[in-house]
Formats: C-alpha cells, structure tokens, sequence
C-alpha cells in the first residue's frame, strides 16, 4: 500500500471538493471492502477523504411515509432498526444475511453499495482483469468462474456484485441520492450499477467525486410483503451462490402486485421485470412462479461450471415467493 | 503413604488457561520487538519458468525499507533435507506463489508497500498442473507418506473381485484442501553475534526446526535456539519448518536487527502445505452375506516438482476390514504446483472418507444395515500384516454410537423423510487411526523447595499437550499437580519429537512418565532433596521400538443427520456424534476438545471445504477465508462425543492411543452417505455443495 | 514505542487521539496503519491478533466504542477520538471478565489463537442481544427487548469468528453462561 493523504470531510460539500480535484482520491465510508482492497493492491488511491463522520448518520421518516436512510448509517444499525423491521422485513433480512455482525458494525450503506466485485482475477493484481486494468483481458470466461455472472455478462467481464443489500433495496423500488460538483441527482438502486458491457471498469453510473449521501425507500405497498433468501456454501459469513429478494401482494389468489430481484447472478442486482410482467394478475402458484422466473433466466448465458446458478435461482425464486403467498406449508429456514 | 487422587484421568482446565483468555499468550509474531523490522514476502508470478531480471530500486527508494533480498543477494544456505526450504536460492520457479524476494524494513507498512514495488521479470515455461488418471508423468513411488510402501498386494484380486455376486466399482475424488491454522506461519528472528540464531516460531516442533536451521545456515544445533510456546493450530503444516522461518533468518542476518516476519493468509496455501487432491478407484467384491471377498484401492494424486510427499490414502483399506485378496496401490505425478504436505491425518483421513463412502454403497447393494455390514467384515487379525491388534474396539463403538444416536428407529430408504422443504438423512462411516511413537528426552528435577521442575521439547499447539504432561508427571511422582513445574517449548529443552502424528502425547509422556518415575525411585532413597536439587533424565529411544509385534491403532464410529433444503441444494449439518476407542483418556476435557475439533474440520471437509487449481496460472483460486470456507460457528451443530475406556498394555505407560486426528477420520463419509440417506443421490466428490446435489433433487 | 523512522512524511500521516482500555493516547500514525498494526506494533497490545488481515476470520477483534468491530479494516487514523477495548482491556484487576471466566469453565478454546477476537465478540453479541437486536435466525415478529441467546442464536451471531480448532461447541456454551 503506497502512502496516502488522509482528510476528514466535515461537510459533503467540502467532500465532493476535495474529491472531484484529486483524480486519484477515493471517498473512505466503513473501509471494510477499500481498505482491503487497498491491502491487495487493487485500490491505489493518493488520498482519501473520509466521509463517514459526515451528518448521514440518521434514518428519518419520509413525508410520504417511506424511509430516508443516510448513506453513513451502519448496516447494523440499519438492519435492526424497528421500521426497517416491520416495513421492510427483506431489507433487515439482507443486511443479517451479509458478512459478519463485526464487519456489519463497520460498514456504512454507501460503502455497501459500492462494494467491488468478488472475482478472483480482480482481487489478483498478478493477474489480468479488465475491471482492474482494463484491456488486460479476462481469464474468468475460460478459468475460475464458479461464483460469477450467468446474466448481463460480457466478453470482457463476468463479474458478479456481492452486495444482499442492494439486492432488497432492488426490490423495494429504493432510490439513491448523490450529491457532485453538479448538483444533487436522484437515481433508482436499480440503475445504480452497471453492466460490463465494454468498460467493465466502470461499475456503477457515479461519477468520479459523486457522494451517495442517502438511500430512500418509498413507503411500503399496502398489503404486500416481503423477504430475502439467499443461498451460499456455509451457513453464516459467506457471500451468496444466489439470493433473491422479493415484494409480494396476493389477492383473491392473484398477484396484485410484485417486485423481484437476484443477486450474485450479474454486475448489478438483477431486477426480473420479466418475471414480474408474466406475474401480475396471474395466480399466485408454485407454478406460475415457475413460469415466470424460467422467462426471466431464459436469457441466461451460463460458462462452463455456474450454470448451477439457473436452477438455484429459480429455486430459491419460487420458494421465496411461493412462501411470500402462503401457499405452500412452511419450511423450515 | 498417602493416597492422592490419579490427575491422569481427571478433567483439568488448561494450564495456560489465563494467558489465553487475557489475551498475554505470544504467539511468535507478538515478540516483534521494538528495535526490530518487519518483513513481507513477493510471490512468483509465474507458474515454472527463471527470474531473468530483478529491480529493487522502487522499493528501496522508500527510506524505511533496509534491504530487498532476492536470489541475487540471499545469503548462501547450506543443502538441507528439505528443498522447499532452500529459498532465494536460485532463479528457478517451480511453482505460482513461490517466494522470490522478501522486503524489510523498519514498519510493517513500508515492507508491504515495498514487496508490491519490487519488479521482476521472468522467462516463462509452458506449465502442467493438472492431475488426471491419465497423466502422463504419473509413476509408482517407492514409498507414500509415513513410509508405507506404495502397492500391497495380496491374493489375487482380479480373479476374487471377478468371483464375488456383489460388486462395488466407483471412484471416489478429494480436492486439495489448506490446512489454514489461524495463526499465518510467522517468526521472529535475531542473532546474537554471528553463530547464535534465535527464534521465536510458529512451529509444531521446535527441535526439528532447531535441526534444520542449523543445517541451513552451517551452526551447530546449539547454535540454534528456537522457542514456540504458544502455536495458533497447525494441522501439520507447521509440522517441519516453513520458508518464513528460513527467510526470517536470512533477513535478520543480512540487516544485524530482529526481524519478524509473517506470511500474508493468501500466501499460504502456496508454501505452508496442503491436502493434495485424491482421486480413488474403489473396487469391493462381496458374498452375498455381505463378506468382503477382494478389496482394491487404487489412489493417484500429486505433488510438486520440488519434493515427492506421496499422500497414503490407501493404507487404512490394509487394515480396516477383512480382504482375502486386496491390491492397495499410489501413483503419483510431479505437477508445477505447490508442495503437499500433511494435514490432519494424511492418509486416513481422505483414504477413509473413500473406503467408508463405498461400504456404504457396499451396503445398500447388499441390502445389509451399514453397521451390520461392517461387523461382518470386522477381522481377528490385521489382513495386511497378520499381526494381532493390540486392542480393536470398532464394533463397540458403531453399536455405542448406534444406541446413543438412536439408529435403531432408522429407515433404511433414501429420500424418505421430508420436513416442508427440507431432505433429512442420517449417516455412519468408521474411523482409524495408528499409533504411533517416536524416541523422546525428558528430565525431571527436583527442586529443594519441594517442586518438581518437568522439561520436554514438546509444543502446545492447542492440544493441552503442557497440562496432560503435567499430569502424567504428576501421577507418575505420585504428586499433586501443583507441585510440577512443566515446561515446553523451547529447543533448549530436552530433545522432543514434532507434535504430529497423533504421536505427541505417547512420545512425550513416556519420556516425562520415564524421567518422573525415575526420579520418584531415587527420591526415595533421599531423606530430603539435596540443597542442589536432583536431576534424572530420560530417552525412550528403545521404548519406542517396542510393540511391533501388534497392529496398534484407534477406532471409532461416527454418526450424522443432514438437512438438504431442496430450494436451494444447501446441506447443513442437524447433528454429529462420534464414539472413539483411543486407550485410556488422559484428560477428558481436552480430549473431547480434540474429538470435536477433528469432526468440526471433517464436516468442512463434506460440506464447505474446496480449493480449484487454476489451469491458466497455476495456483489455487480459493486463497482466503472469504473464498475458502472453513465451518463457521453456524456450521457447527451439537456435537456429541464418547469413548469406550480401553485397557491395552501393549502403548504405553499411560495406556493411550493418539486422539488428535481419528476426529477428522470418518466424518466427511458420515455426512456423505447421510446426504445419500437424505437424497437418494450419492456425490462421489467432496465438498458436497449445492451445484452437485441440485441437478438430481426433486 | 516503536522509532517512527520513515514513517512518511507529514502529508501521509497523522497526529491522533485514542482512548485504548480507559487511557488516553495521542500519536502521530502512518495513515496506513490500521487500528490492528497500531494496537499491536505501536501499543504493544498483541492480543488481538491478525488471522487473515482482511475481515474474514474474526481474530482482530476489539470493541471500538462499545461496538465489536474487525480492527484489521479500519486505518487508526479512521478511529480518532474513539474508545477502544482490546481483549487486556476487559478483565478488572486480577479478576476476569465473566466470558473470560466462561470460556476457561467451557474450554473455549485449543491454540488460543483466535481467543482474544472470539471473547471481545462474544461481549458485543451479548450487548447487541441485550439491547434487541435481531439476527439472521431470530423469528420474524419477533418482540421487541432483549433476544434470548439460543444455541442457534449464538451460533449465528459468533459466526464473525473462525475457530480453525474446532472448538465452537465450547465457545457456544461459554457464551450462554456469560450471557445469564
């Protein structure tokens, strides 16, 4: 790790400042993925302008009874806060699904959005990665690509985001505010991340010296629910083989309303506006869930060892609506 | 004469209990010393190839690094016994990940940043890092690991294997698995002048250590002090010294200050050893009784072109059942990797998860109850040897483990008992481990106070190796624990062989029960202790020869019930139990400790457990802990665990089998075949994880 | 305390304040340093220790502010003004911490290597349980006050910590008595 300039922002403007006049300068939130990707190499940032100590450290009620919640609060915060809880179950359920409660202690919502990529080509600065140096190439599509993308990959990148937040926020319809040398914008979690496409160095629709400053989540759809559920080879603090996370109203045995989402599928939480258009108005079955999950995967372009990643979605996608109806006994979890 | 309570036998907290609670117990990386550097290992980039050109000028450009050592500037070593330890020695890349520079400097920082600037270029060569059955380079060792011989042949197996009505015929695959004791191999290391080395190391043996330095660097043994008092885990890749140590050395020498160095955790599974992958061709043929007729195990695996260790997972399948004809045989190719080395119970632990996995499959094509089958198969004498056992209590310990576990109450069928989502099964596999010993020194002393000074060379590397010593001197003096004094640790010690093999305790203990009972004798012909105290010594050199007129080893019996969430293909374990005939127990505590230790690290190896060789770059993608799943506390369900107290006087004088590995023995069979139980879909190769169940669940 | 030589210039570090186990400790660090190299190279508080300097194992850590946290991730410069326990830190005088007291009782522990992060864990789960928090396996719906540390609660919640010897089913116990 090269030496580095430190500054503490004491407000988001003088943060942005600082950052959008240094090239090479990075915003520091919890630390826990910049810190250790510094460790490896990856990151070489000359300075970082600490913004964690900045006034986005409250979750507030919305004037149109959602939920504004600062970009510093930390996930455990987040994760156990009462409304979160009652108003948003598949949000408090990503955030416990995440890391550890060590490392959920430490990392800030913004931080976890903009966490990087798990590829092992990438975390290897020995290595080629067209996200870390693009143009390098990427040995993934031929070598170890177990954990990576089966959708919205390309050529040049099959990276996944190892995000189970950003997965819920997806599927609650959340937004992102940011704030830049600009001006303030507003954008949908959905949009937040990129495909790789021919820059996968570029992960996210930030720009250089962009400041999340909080995420929004609109106020709940009467009557719907919803939950996470993500699947991985241990039982705690691993990331996930697939998650999903779902929003669900049920009436008369139709689905009135839904939202799905997957992570650990792509370069960005999935959104399956597929599977939701198919959904709505139709019966609330194990089977049609089926159906309209299989419209979602069917653009699916597995490699040669994640094409496991097809089916356990789709399982993990039923199941979860499936129990979000109520139509199928519990199972145990 | 006074009656005291035996302390051998008797449940007794740890006697470093306190440091480790408090966080005072140094490890060897906590003695970095003030006026002392750090220093950071490079990896190669390469995978076989030359270094053709080496720049150090980026690194050294930062006032705080004092040196860059390379194969241009190391010191020259000595040849050694152990070439993975002859490093910077030379141009030559054997392997990615092999070290190729070290940076000192005066903060761990500085090292770091220093070791990331330090450039080199290489003349790659095309790399062969793949094993396959049908590797070219695959060829006969002489010997595996612990010196048995690579093929044992007996009868005719091909004809008997031909004969039998039921035939089971599989092969049965391990990956490589890293041994990732939490402590990274590290040391710290000075020199007192120029021909006294010392050194704090995370070793498993400091005498072996001691041994080999001195070699390396020309000295005398006496010119080497090692000390490894607290060791974070090892699992035997610290069981012979590492490059750290070697490189720790090197650099404190070069630069005259202490040097303390640590490997990076994704360094490790390069250069600290690791479970080479198995590839296990199974072949049993049976009566319909379900009698063993012919048994062939046929193991290829590989290692390093660095050094031959030949992984012996054939060996258990010499002794484990009946076999009138049997053919047990190793191949090996000598791929650009890194170097295997041992891991908990090398051989028996990957040998038995293939030969239990396949009597399970011998079972169900029998129609026979798996504990049934192997009481049929039980022999009266070791098939491979002839000999007598010393002592064989499986058959106790499966029908133990069947009451406790409640085994009775089982449905034989597959896939038969559903709770909503969840597949639920349960599963048995045996387990074996030998004895073994080795020569030891002790001393005991008797002090004018009236305490007893105890000194062997054995380490703690979290066994409760210093309590059970202290209590085997104690019982022997015929004294109260608290009047010994046990000191381990240190290569100034009496000479002590490695903690491994599940061979510490027997080996220290008999020296330190020699030592101690000696000196209780000549106490007795003392009216009081001399003012200069009294001193007796012992080496149990010809001790440890005996017994080889047994077969001598442990058993055990383990059970598992197994969740399979059909939504997601996950598989988590709802219980283990394991009943163990290990001899006498010296210590119940920290024997239970060691049983679920060993069953913990054997579910990792069902369930979580994996490492992939990179075809393109040689070396393993799962490097760390984020992307190599050791179990977690969540992993971990209730564990229960038993012995049957056995009385074999053919050990030792304390009557005890090694405990340290037989727990690792057996589990991954238990799940697996649970999982069968649970499924109906038998995975033949280990990790069992949801991309290989989820294509054949319902 | 260590010589500073070649730390870097005073660009690249920074002069901070920690309180470390109830005293008061100002320095200038190398912005690099993270919380774990400074209580462990400059503090010489070696007990919390370095597993896999990445936030993946659980040994590094402390409680920063009440909170267990991965000192390992976290630069010191990052921590100024903070309160931080370290595994020395929780024993008053000769008489241990309860947990510390547990975890001998339950044999917590073999190499003792991941010890001193599995007890300053095992205190900030028993607090975070204490003041309701859920976790992945508590029920939804479940009440509000303090969670009741089931086996499989504290199963979950001790998952932070990698235990290479195996000695999770001890931690588990030992952490339920501390938390009675």
């Amino acid at each position: 790790m090269k030496p580095f300039r430190y500054e503490t922002a004491t407000d988001p403007a003088a943060a942005v400042d600082l950052l959008s006049r240094a090239p090479r300068a990075a915003f520091l939130g919890g630390g826990t993925n910049l810190v250790d990707l510094m460790k490896l190499g990856v990151e070489v940032p000359e300075m970082l302008v600490d913004v964690s100590r900045l006034p986005f450290d409250d979750i507030t009620e919305t004037d149109n009874g959602g939920l504004r919640v600062g970009a510093t609060v930390r996930n455990s915060t987040l994760a156990v806060h009462t409304a979160v809880r009652a108003r948003y179950p598949a949000l408090s359920q990503a955030l416990l699904a995440g890391a550890s409660p060590q490392l959920r202690n430490l990392a800030t919502v913004g931080g976890n959005l903009l966490q990087r990529t798990r590829c092992t080509y990438f975390q290897d600065i020995g290595k080629p990665c067209n996200k870390r140096r693009p143009g390098s190439g990427c040995p993934a599509r031929s070598g170890i690509h177990r954990d990576l993308a089966v959708l919205g990959a390309s050529q040049h990148c099959v990276a996944t985001h190892p995000s189970d937040m950003a997965v819920a926020l997806t599927a609650l319809d959340a937004q992102v505010h940011c704030v830049s040398a600009d001006g303030e914008r507003t954008l949908p979690v959905a949009e937040l991340h990129r495909l790789p496409g021919d820059t996968p160095d570029q992960d996210t629709v930030l720009r250089h010296g962009e400041l999340i400053t909080a995420v929004e989540l609109p106020p709940p759809v009467p009557g719907a629910r919803s939950a996470y559920r993500k699947a991985r080879e241990r039982a705690s603090y691993a990331f996930a083989l697939a998650s999903a996370a779902a929003d669900l109203r049920v009436s008369d045995g139709n689905v009135e309303h839904v939202r799905l989402a997957f992570g650990a599928l792509a370069a960005k939480p999935w959104r399956a506006r597929a599977a939701e258009t198919a959904l709505l108005g139709r019966p609330a079955t194990e089977e049609s869930f089926g159906r309209a999950v299989d419209e979602e995967l069917a653009a699916a372009e597995p490699l040669r060892d994640n094409g496991y990643k097809i089916p356990l979605a789709r399982r993990l996608a039923v199941a979860l609506l499936t129990d979000l109806a109520g139509t199928h006994a519990e199972g145990a979890r | 004469m006074t009656t005291l309570p035996r302390t051998l036998g008797a449940d007794t907290a740890r006697l470093e209990s306190r440091e480790k609670v408090t966080g005072t117990a140094r490890y060897a990386a906590d003695h970095a010393r003030p006026d002392g550097l750090y220093a950071w290992a490079v990896p190669a980039t390469i995978a076989r190839g030359e270094i053709t050109a080496v720049d150090t000028g980026a690194a050294l450009a930062d006032p705080a690094v004092v040196t860059v050592l390379t194969h241009e500037n190391a010191p020259r070593l000595a040849e050694g016994d152990d070439p993975t330890l002859a490093v910077l020695q030379s141009r030559h890349v054997a392997h990615r990940g092999q070290i190729v520079a070290l940076a000192v400097a005066t903060s761990l920082e500085a090292a770091r940043a220093a070791a990331t600037a330090v450039r080199l270029d290489y003349s790659s060569e095309p790399h062969d890092v793949l094993l396959s059955t049908d590797h070219p380079g695959i060829y006969a060792p002489e010997t595996a690991n612990g010196g048995h011989p690579a093929d044992r042949l007996r009868g005719d197996f091909e004809a008997a294997y031909a004969e039998a009505p039921v035939q089971h015929d599989a092969v049965y695959e391990t990956p490589p698995l890293h041994n990732h004791p939490m402590e990274p191999h590290a040391a710290t290391a000075w020199w007192e002048g120029e021909r006294k080395l010392c050194l704090h190391d995370s070793s498993q043996g400091s005498s072996t250590v001691q041994q080999m330095l001195a070699q390396l660097f020309a000295l005398g043994p006496d010119q080497v002090l090692v000390t490894s008092e607290h060791v974070g885990g090892g699992f035997g890749s610290k069981g012979t010294p590492r490059p750290h140590v070697v490189l720790a050395a090197m650099a404190a020498r070069v630069t005259g200050r202490p040097v303390t160095l640590a490997f990076a955790r994704q360094q490790m599974p390069a250069v600290t050893g690791h479970r080479a992958p198995t590839i296990q061709h199974l072949r049993i043929g049976a009566d319909r009784d379900g009698r063993i007729q012919a048994l062939a195990h046929e193991i290829t695996t590989q290692s390093s072109t660095v050094q031959e260790f030949v992984e012996q997972a054939a060996a258990p399948s010499r002794t484990m059942y009946v076999s009138p004809a049997s053919r047990t045989t190793h191949r090996v190719a000598r791929l650009d990797v890194p170097t295997p080395s041992w891991m908990r119970a090398p051989g028996e632990c990957p040998g038995m998860y293939a030969l239990e996995a396949a009597m399970d499959e011998l079972a169900l094509a029998c129609g026979l109850d798996p504990i049934e089958l192997r009481v049929r198969n039980e022999p009266d004498r070791e098939p491979d040897s002839g000999r007598p056992y010393s002592s064989r209590h499986l058959v106790e310990c499966l029908r133990e483990g069947a009451r406790r576990f409640g085994w009775q109450d089982r449905d034989p069928r597959p896939a038969a008992r559903r709770d909503g989502r969840l597949l639920l099964g349960t599963g048995v596999a045996a387990s074996t481990y030998p004895v073994m010993v080795a020569p030891c020194h002790a001393e005991a002393h008797a002090r004018a106070d009236g305490l007893i000074d105890v000194r062997v060379n054995a380490t703690d590397i979290g066994t409760g190796a210093r309590t059970v010593l202290a209590q085997i001197a104690a019982d022997a003096l015929r004294l109260p624990m608290d009047r010994v004094r046990i000191r381990v640790g240190c290569s100034e010690l009496p000479e002590a062989p490695v903690a491994g093999g599940s061979a510490g305790t027997s080996s220290w203990g008999s020296a330190v029960h020699k030592a101690c009972d000696g000196l209780r004798r000549a106490l007795e012909e003392h009216s009081e202790v001399p003012a200069t105290g009294l001193t007796v010594g012992a080496d149990t050199t010809e001790e440890s020869k005996g017994g080889k007129e047994y077969a001598r080893h442990a058993y055990g019996a383990q059970f598992a019930e197994v969740q399979v969430d059909t939504a997601t293909g996950e598989t988590r374990v709802r219980r283990l139990l394991g009943v163990f005939a290990a001899g006498r127990i010296l210590n119940p505590r920290t024997a239970r400790s060691q049983f679920l230790g060993g069953m913990t690290m054997g579910l990792g190896m069902a369930l979580t457990e994996h490492s992939t060789m990179d075809r393109e770059f040689g070396d393993y993608a799962e490097r760390d802990l984020a992307m190599y799943h050791v179990p977690v506390c969540a992993d971990v369900p209730d564990i229960d665990v038993h012995w049957i107290e056995e009385d074999d006087p053919h050990l030792n004088p304390m009557g005890s089998k090694g405990i340290g590995e037989i727990g690792i023995v057996g589990t991954a069979a238990a799940v697996t075949n649970a999982v069968h139980h649970a499924t109906g879909v038998r995975v033949r190769s280990l990790p069992v994880t949801p991309d290989s169940l989820l294509p054949h669940l319902p | 305390m260590r010589s500073t030589e070649g730390t870097g210039d005073a660009e690249t570090t920074t002069a901070l304040t920690l309180h470390i186990n109830g005293e008061r400790r100002a320095q200038v660090v190398d912005n690099r340093t993270t919380l774990l190299d400074l209580l462990r190279e400059e503090v010489r508080l070696t007990g919390a220790k370095k597993g896999c300097d990445h936030g993946q194992c659980g040994a590094c850590t402390v409680l920063l502010d009440g909170h267990r946290v991965n000192s390992c991730l976290m630069f010191a410069v990052a921590a100024d003004g903070a309160h931080v326990t370290t595994v020395e830190g929780l024993a008053d005088g000769d008489a241990l911490h309860p947990l510390q007291e547990a975890f001998i009782a339950h044999d917590g522990f073999q190499c003792g290597f991941c010890t001193p992060g599995q007890i300053c864990s095992g205190v900030g789960a028993i607090a975070e349980a204490q003041a309701g928090w859920p976790s992945a396996v508590t029920p939804d719906g479940a009440p509000d006050g303090p969670v009741e540390l089931t086996g499989g609660e504290v199963r979950e919640r001790m998952s932070g910590n990698i235990c290479r010897c195996g000695a999770y089913v001890n931690i588990i116990d030992a952490v339920r008595e501390a938390a009675r």
